[in-house]
This record gives C-alpha cells, structure tokens and sequence, in this order.
C-alpha cells in the first residue's frame, strides 16, 4: 500500500492554502486525511500536489455564540463528540460524531474533511442539514456562506469551488422546546451509514410545531423527508404518530437515486429505511421532556 | 511448589513484547544492502498473456530486476501441492510460480519488480505493459463442474480435480428407503478471508560465497518450508535455514508455501543480494488462501420417534485456481471422516468433489473442513427435531454416542478417544439455564418478540496425527512432533521444539509442562522455536496440533531426563535406583526426603562432571520424538440465544455459552483465550464474514471495508465452562483447544437464528445472515403463507 509520488506543501494560512490551490491545477487539500490517504494507498487517486492544511490554528476550536456554534473546519469528531458547547447546544451532532467509525477515525477525522468529501455513507452530513448548519466557504480573504442543505449535491459533489476551503461548520443553538437525534445503521465493516437518520422537532406540549428529518446512506446526497415532517408538524407528538409519519419515509425516496451494494440492496434500505427514522424522531421526542 | 503451576492460568509471557510493540515480525528485518521485490498480480480472473512488455519498469528509477513467468523456465519448479489424496482421481494443475501463458485468479502473479525501496517497486509496477486477452471466468464450484463452464486447466476435464467418497456402515439407500423421516439442506459454506493481522511476506537473504540461503518467513511451519522451498528452489537443505520470527497471526493462511515466497528466494539467488517481500492488506485479500466455499446437499434419514438411520450429503468443494499446499485434505479427511459428530449413526456416505474455479486457492482456516462437517450434522439434527416437533436438545440426547473412556468407532473409519457427549450437554443446559431460557422465549414471543435459542454439539478431530495415517492419507510429511530439553549448569532450562506457535501462547504452557515433569519452575525455563538451524525437526502448528503432539514429545523428553537425574542422584547419595524417589524436582533415597538432590543440584553435576556414574555421559539433555497413537477428539455443547427483529432483519447475539472438553487444562486462562477467539471466528461465518466475487471474478470484499470481520462491540460476553476428560492415550491426557470454538459456534448461531424464526415459517437463509437476507427470507415465509 504504497501511493505514488506526490508533492506536499503545508499551508500556514487560509490565504496561503488559497494562493497553492491557484498555484496547482492537479491538487488535493489534505485535513484529517482519513478519506484521501487511502484511496491514494489504493491508487484509485493519484494527486500531483497535497496542500496540508491541517496546522491552520484559525480552522481549529469550537466557539459558542447567542445564536450559533462556529466549528473550525479542523476540528476532529472525537473534539466534537466531548465538547461541552456543542453537549449544550447541539447534541445531537455529538451523538451522530460519536458513531462514526472507531476511537482512531473519530481522533484523526474532522468535520471541515467529513463533509467536503460528502461521501453518501456519511453521517455527519445529515445531521447537518437537519439542523439547519450552514458552512462558511474562504477564497482567498472572501468568504461566503452555504446552507447545509444547499450544499450537497450529489455523490461526493458539494458546493465547495475548486480553490475554496471550508474554514467553518456554523450550527445553530437549539430554541427551548426543540430537541433532535440520530438514529444509524452502520455496515459491520466499514461503520459507514447504511442508513443514517437525523430527527429534530420542537413541540408546544405535545403538539409539534416543527419538524426537521433528513435521511443519510440511501441516497447520493443528503434527503429531506417532507413527507414525513409534514405528517408531523400540526400533530400531537406520540409513538403511534411518529410510526405512521416515519412510513411516509418512502416518499421521499426516488428509486432512481436509492443506492444500493452487496450488503444492501437498494429495495432493501428503501423497504427499511423508515425504521431508523421512527427511531431517530422516538429518541428526539423522548427528549423533549 | 513448581509444580503446582501445571493448570493454575499464568500470565502469558509472550503477551508483554505482543502488547508493547516490542516483538520482531518478518517486516521489522532489515538486512543490509536489501533490495524490495513486489508483485504484479493478474487484474483478471481469466485471462491469456498475449505479450509482456518490461522494458519501460525496467528503466524506472531504483529498479534492479524485472522477472515474467518466462524467466524462471528450468529455474524455479511449480508451487507444489503435498496433500496427495488418495483414490480420489486427484488431477493437480500445473502452479507456476509466476503465470506463463495465463492467468486463473485476480492475484495470480504475472511478474516481479525487484527496486531499491518499495516505493519503487510499486510505481515500477505500473510502468509494466501486460497484453491480456480474457477469457470467461467461473467462480462458483457446482457451476464449473456443470457442462460447457469455462476450462481453467486444458488437461483436467470439467475442471474436476478430485472426487473423493467416505462411506460406511450400514446400506445407505437401504437407510433412506426405509426411514420413517427424511429431512434435507442444501447449505452453501461461504468462502472465508482469514486476515491474520500480520499480512504474509519473506525476507530471502542468499550468500554467493557460501550457498547458504536464510529465509525469514510468516509461517506456521518453518520446517515444511525449508523442505519444499528446497526442492522447488533448489537450494540444499542444509544450506537452507527457515527463521519463522513473531508471526501475526496465521489461521491456516501461513501454512501454504506461496509463489510470492518461491520467487522471493528465486530473486535473492539470482540477485546474490537479500530480497524482501511484503504483501499489501489488498494483496493479502487477493492471493493469501482463503477457506470453506462448500455447496453442501445433505440429508438425514430417521425413525419417527427420532433416531438416526442414516447421513448422506453430496459436497462441491471450491478449490480455487489451483491446489494449494494442503488443500485436497481439507474438505476430505478433515471433514467427512467426521461426519459421524457426536452421534451414533449406522450408515454415512458423502462424496465430496474437489473443483477448481477462478478465484483465489482455498485452504484450511480455523477448523479446516471440520466446521463445515460439525454445520451438517448440527443443522440436520435441528431439523429433525423441528420436523418432529421435539426439542432439539432431547433430539441430541437419544442418539449421542454413549459415554466411553477409551475408544469408539465410527462408522466412517475413526476411532473416537474419549468422550461424555451427554454429559457436556447437560452441564451446558444447567449453566444457562436452558429450560428457563425456553419459558422465556414463549414470553417473549407473546409480546411479538422473536427470542432463539441453538444448540451445537460438537466433536472434532486434531491432534495430527500418527504418521502412518499420514501417509495412508498421501500427506507429503510425517506428523509427529520433537522437542530437546537442555539444563545449563544453574540449573535454568532451554527448551527446543520442532512445533511452531504464532500466538496460541506455548512458550508459557510449554514452561507450565516441564515445570511439572521437573519441578523446575516456569519462569527458568526458555522455550524456543521457529528456527529451523537451532530447533529439531517438527512439522508444524495448525490442526491443534502443537501441544497434543509437541507438548507430548516435550513431556516425553522431561521423562528421560528425570530417569537420568535418578541415576545421577543415585550415584550421588550413594544409594540404588530402585531404592530412589521423586517428587516435584527432587530426587531422595526413599523414607528420607529432606535429605536429596535437587534437579538444580543435578545437573549442575552433570554438566561439571566431576562424579559421574560409570557409563552415564556427561551432561543433562534429553530429545524425544512423538508420533502419537492416534487423533484427539475434543468436544463440547455451545448454546447461542439470539434476538431477531423481523422488521428490519437485524440479529442480536445475546448470550453465548459454551462447554468445552479438551482434557485437563494446562493453563485454563490460555484455553479460554482459545475458545473465546475461535468462537468468534466462527460467529463471524455465521452473521458476517463472505469473501464474494462478481461473475468475472473479480473480488467484490477486497479490503476491510468490505469484508466484515467480527468486531468486540458486536459481541455479548462469552461464558465458558468445561469438563474434563483425559485422551486415553496422550501421556498428559491432553487434547487440542485451537480450533474447538469455530468448529462449534456458526452451528450455534445459525441455528438459533432459524429458531427465532420458526413461527414465521422461515427455514433456511444464506450465510452470513446479513439483515438483508434475514429480513427477506421474513419476507418470502410470509409471501408463501
């Protein structure tokens, strides 16, 4: 497992990662490295040029705000998984970074790396979406900001420009009465997502005033079930109505997107998708009080 | 006091350089002035090799050699295989080192870089213009056998390589003509990836000056490496020394001599320089051998209040491209000779035909034919006992082989040694509280929960094995096992063993043995093996076979070497022999035991021989060689209790329990290591293990993403317990406990999986039972209902 011969330049700044990203048509930016190592490992990529940016100090630490958590780009999941802000305010992003692979991915993998290499089997992108995140995209000294849901378009294709970098993961606190959770099928191998479901509602007693609910592993990109948070909002929040809203799952499925393997089939995770959805939105209603 | 040591569960001293990353695998050899060699493997699964151009590779940076196939024509022999199974009409192909003209397998090796660093030698790889015309491939064993399938070698018709029958007993048709109750299966043994956690490689360090070639290699049989690397290599045996240094794991996987090792010490010959090879994970999934990949028809046949009138089954058994070191014997001798389990059944036949296909070459893995054959038997008898409407472990008890101590034939030509079938289930059933966890699972199942409880009762053979048999059963090897025990004058001892542990912890169990035959204690005693210039001859570690064969010769060699302590002591205290006695390391004129010597003061007299008595020599040493008698057949009962969620197919492994008898334990924390990591081996088959290939033969799990092995979260705590029943002929009373665990558990799994599932009308689904298949086999029982 040897890659072939590449260049390797570490960037010190956000500018300078700019200025190499301009400088080397055939490059990669390397974060954690725990997607782009081994596939070179494998040479199914093979990138003339990596620009380290994995000692920028301004895309590290996590930064609580009245209304949102800024997540540098470089924080690793296993910083997400202990941090007490993202506990406080969002936690259940730490619950969905707290399945991903094992104890070494979660201390090596970030979440800047995570979502633009947006990998369908991922979890955290789901998660993301479903709480309304938006990402900060950097060119130079411009900066621009993408909604989550905006922003992942298709199997491993994001809005991320070619000379961009994503400094930031910005995640809003969760209002009083809203509450989320992620629900997960993980491949015994890899622990990828097979299914990944992200819930969150809010309720004014026991009635839902809103609900977010975003399916991850089935599909290219990230899906928004309407369906499902449709049948929702406007009912009184129990099992019974969680199960027959979590059935519209389907609905929301377009066969020619489900994404199917030789561990499951594409009817397969269609059939059963629904199931992690009425888990997901279960665990988040049980919060709630 | 020492010898109190003998079953008490010491600390293994292997365990603090393992878990420190302080010990030295084949990798972590340096050689000065070594070069790097690797592998081009054949990205097709059946191909012809119209032309190879090297020239480009040969001009890339770093690069010294670049050896094809044609290269090694009248230098290098075949791959060969040692397993020639007897009247079986074994057709083994031709297995170049290095393809000629074509390609069988995705890993078949087409060509060899030998480069300055490995970096080199891999992106030389690329600069290698293979010109392939494929040809159709064929990866399933029933359907290459099938007319008008692709022909992997011209010679070898239907691409059949053997057809191998075990018959016995009563009339067979007579059986099932007759039976009140016929139950079949058909069951498909997936093909297993072993993934040792050290991937395979060989350091081949040859000296023009001398003609001396050392050999660092990841084996678990250093001195069958030796053997053959010097016929194929031709290299002088005793010009040959094979070094096994830590070796990460093995499995079966590190028994074969491989290609990639023949053309390493090839490379090194040539080169006059050392050359090291070291195979990739993706490698390893490739071209390392993988196990089972059986299509099994069986069927019972049985009286209406449930005994057993007969077995018949009809086994393809996937071989792979071509027959690796030992393959023949895997799913032949080490299975169907087996197929009798722990039951009292009047007539067996199975033919097993042996078929090569265009995929990587099968071996044995963990339980080595024997795991598929305990499956069979397991699964029929759940069968049966559904077919009946009888508990499975009351259908177990009326037809177990009744207790014995000291031999029982089977019909298929065995000689059980000892065994408490019965006994090993009620133990079982009384730890796990069975017949609560049955009242439980009819609770459970009024709630709409889909609780299942499997039973597996097994007996395995191992131990191998007496090399008469070995020769009658046309293994190319003896299969007894030496060892040399040698006192230093401080009384501290080294221990030499042919036998070659990578893992299974005998240099402490081995200390445990001489600790109790001396009286020494463990800590003074150094056990070395894996080196064939400073070790005795010995045929290996596989078939749990190292302490039933080795830990016997060593055993045997403490024995002669306590006889001449006697003599010696005798001498020394001016008294008879016959007047001696022993115990626990000191030797004293009977009635007077304060008074004697020491083993310690023994032999630092014999090694100063100063006063000797007359015609004794110097020194205290002793080898013995042991060829047992016969196998050893452990046994046991394995209980799986399983929840199964219909809904979506996923089965949690709740409880395991498991009741082993592998004899008195010489260290009772090691067995349980043991147990616990062939359990899980064998849960792997049953819920998540499959090595698949596409229709082209291309490799589908071809790295660890992909292939599912077993992992600890996924797995409750396993709850061992054992009983103890001596071999009769072993002169520790020992049996083998390597393999027991998977031999026993995909049994176990799979059926209480089917269990869980019975009110659903679910009867049979493909291994592993992956939540897909489990959920749709919910699916089509409620389709039919």
């Amino acid at each position: 497992m040897f890659p072939p011969e590449f260049d390797y330049y570490r960037a010190d700044s956000v500018a300078d990662a700019t200025t190499l990203l301009e400088r080397h048509s055939d490059s990669k930016v390397l974060a954690g490295g725990h997607s782009l190592i081994p596939v070179m490992k494998l040479r199914l990529a093979a990138p003339s040029v990596l620009i380290d940016i994995g000692r920028i100090s301004a895309l590290r630490g996590i930064a609580a705000y009245a209304s949102m958590i800024s997540i540098g780009a470089l924080t690793t999941h296993a910083e997400i998984v202990s941090s007490e802000a993202i506990g406080r305010h969002a936690p259940a992003l730490a619950e969905a970074a707290s399945m991903i692979g094992d104890p070494a991915v979660r201390n090596r993998g970030t979440i800047g790396g995570n979502v633009a290499h947006a990998d369908p089997a991922s979890d955290l992108p789901q998660m993301l979406v479903c709480l309304g995140a938006q990402f900060v995209l950097a060119h130079g000294i411009s900066r621009r900001a993408v909604p989550a849901r905006d922003f992942f378009k298709g199997l491993m294709t994001t809005a991320l420009g070619d000379k961009e970098i994503l400094t930031n993961v910005e995640v809003p606190v969760a209002r009083p009465g809203e509450s989320s959770a992620y629900a997960k099928f993980a491949h015994p191998a890899s622990r990828y997502s097979v299914i990944g479901a992200a819930a969150s509602v809010s309720a004014k007693g026991s009635r839902c005033t809103a609900a977010s609910v975003v399916l991850g592993g089935v599909c290219p990109a990230p899906v928004r079930l309407a369906a499902v948070e449709a049948a929702l909002v406007g009912s009184d929040l129990t099992e019974d109505a969680i199960a027959a809203a979590s059935l519209k799952t389907a609905e929301g499925l377009d066969d020619d997107e489900v994404l199917g393997d030789i561990y499951a089939s594409a009817a397969y995770r269609k059939a059963v998708a629904h199931v992690w959805v009425r888990r997901a939105l279960t665990t988040a209603m049980a919060r709630l009080s | 006091m020492s010898a109190s040591t003998f079953g008490s569960g010491i600390r293994r001293r292997e365990d603090p350089r393992l878990i420190t990353g302080a010990a030295t695998y084949t990798d972590d050899i340096v050689v000065p002035g070594m070069l790097h060699a690797a592998m081009l493997r054949s990205p097709y699964a059946h191909a012809k090799i119209a032309g190879i151009d090297t020239s480009a590779a040969a001009d890339a940076p770093g690069v010294v050699a670049v050896y094809t196939g044609a290269d090694l024509e009248g230098e290098l022999g075949a791959a060969p295989c040692a397993w020639l199974l007897p009247n079986a009409d074994l057709k083994i192909a031709d297995y170049p080192c290095i393809a000629k003209d074509t390609v069988r397998y995705v890993g078949d090796i087409v060509a060899v870089v030998v480069a300055e660093s490995q970096y080199q030698a891999s992106d030389a790889l690329e600069r290698i213009d293979v010109d392939y015309e494929p040809l159709d491939a064929v990866v399933d064993p029933k359907a290459s056998v099938a007319d008008g399938a692709p022909q992997l070698h011209g010679e070898i018709q239907n691409n059949q390589a053997f057809h191998w029958t075990v018959t016995g007993g009563g009339d067979i048709a007579q059986a099932f003509d007759s039976a009140d109750v016929v139950v079949k299966e058909t069951i498909v043994q997936q093909r297993l990836i072993p993934n040792a956690m050290e991937p395979r490689g060989a350091l081949a360090s040859y000296k023009k000056a001398t003609g001396e070639l050392t050999l660092w290699n990841t084996t678990q049989n250093p001195h069958i490496v030796r053997f053959l690397c010097s016929l194929v290599c031709g290299v002088p045996e005793d010009r040959l020394r094979v070094i096994a240094p830590e070796v990460g794991g093995g499995f079966g996987s590190k028994i074969a001599v491989y290609p990639g090792d023949f053309v390493t010490v090839f490379c090194s010959k040539k080169l006059g320089v050392p050359v090291k090879w070291i195979e990739s994970r993706s490698e390893n999934y490739q071209a390392t051998t993988h196990g089972r990949d059986h299509i099994q028809e069986i069927e019972l046949a049985a009286t209406a209040d449930g005994k057993i009138t007969g077995l018949r089954a009809t086994v393809w058994a996937g071989m792979g491209a071509y027959l690796s070191t030992a393959a023949p014997g895997i799913p032949t001798i080490l299975h169907g000779l087996m197929l009798s389990g722990v039951y009292d059944i009047p007539a067996i036949h199975e033919d097993v035909y042996g078929i090569y296909t265009n995929t990587t070459p099968v071996e044995a893995y963990r339980g080595a034919g024997r795991p598929e054959a305990t499956f069979m038997v397991e699964r029929l008898i759940d069968l049966l006992a559904a077919k009946l409407g009888k508990d499975p472990a009351a259908v177990r008890r009326l037809n177990f082989i009744p207790k014995f101590d000291d031999g029982h034939d089977v019909v298929t030509g065995l000689t059980y040694d000892s065994g408490d079938y019965g006994g090993a289930l009620a133990k079982l059933m009384d730890e796990s509280g069975y017949a609560q966890l049955r009242a439980d699972q009819a609770a459970a199942r009024e709630k709409g929960r889909y609780i299942g409880l499997g039973l597996s009762t097994y007996v395995e053979i191992c131990g191998l094995g007496p090399s008469q048999v070995a020769g009658a059963i046309g293994f190319q090897g003896g299969l007894w096992e030496s060892a040399i025990i040698r006192f230093h004058p401080s009384g501290k001892v080294h221990v030499m063993i042919g036998a070659s542990p990578h893992g299974q912890g005998e240099e402490t169990t081995f200390a445990q043995i001489v600790a109790r035959e001396l009286g020494v204690a463990p800590d003074d005693v150094k056990v070395m093996h894996g080196d064939t210039d400073n070790t005795p001859m010995g045929w290996g570690t596989y078939g749990s076979r190292t302490t039933a064969v080795g830990g016997a010769a060593l055993a045997l060699a403490a024995r002669k070497i306590r006889d001449k302590a006697k003599i010696i002591a005798a001498h020394l205290l001016e008294a008879a022999v016959e007047d001696m006695d022993y115990d626990d390391g000191k030797f004293f004129v009977k009635g007077a035991p304060d008074s004697g010597k020491t083993i310690q003061d023994i032999a630092l007299m014999a090694n100063v021989a100063w006063n000797m008595p007359e015609g004794v020599e110097a020194g205290l040493e002793a080898t013995s060689f042991y060829d047992p008698p016969n196998f050893v057949f452990p046994y046991g009962a394995h209980l799986a209790v399983v929840e199964v969620d219909p809904e979506t197919g996923h089965v949690d492994l709740k409880r395991y329990v498991a009741v082993d008898d592998c004899g008195p334990q010489i260290n009772p924390m090691i067995v349980e290591g043991q147990v616990h990591g062939g359990i899980v081996q064998g849960i792997g088959q049953a819920l998540w293990e499959e090595g698949v290939y596409d229709d082209d033969g291309q490799l589908l799990t071809g790295t660890l993403l992909d292939y599912a092995i077993p992992r600890a979260d996924r797995l409750p705590p396993i709850e061992v317990h054992s009983t103890v029943t001596p071999s009769p002929h072993h002169p520790l009373g020992v049996k083998g406990i390597g393999e027991a665990g998977t031999i026993a558990s995909t049994a176990a799994v799979y059926n209480a999986v089917i269990d869980a599932l019975g009110p659903l009308g679910v009867e049979n689904v493909k291994m592993p039972l992956t939540p897909e298949r489990v959920w749709q086999s919910v699916q089509d029982a409620q389709g039919r209902s």
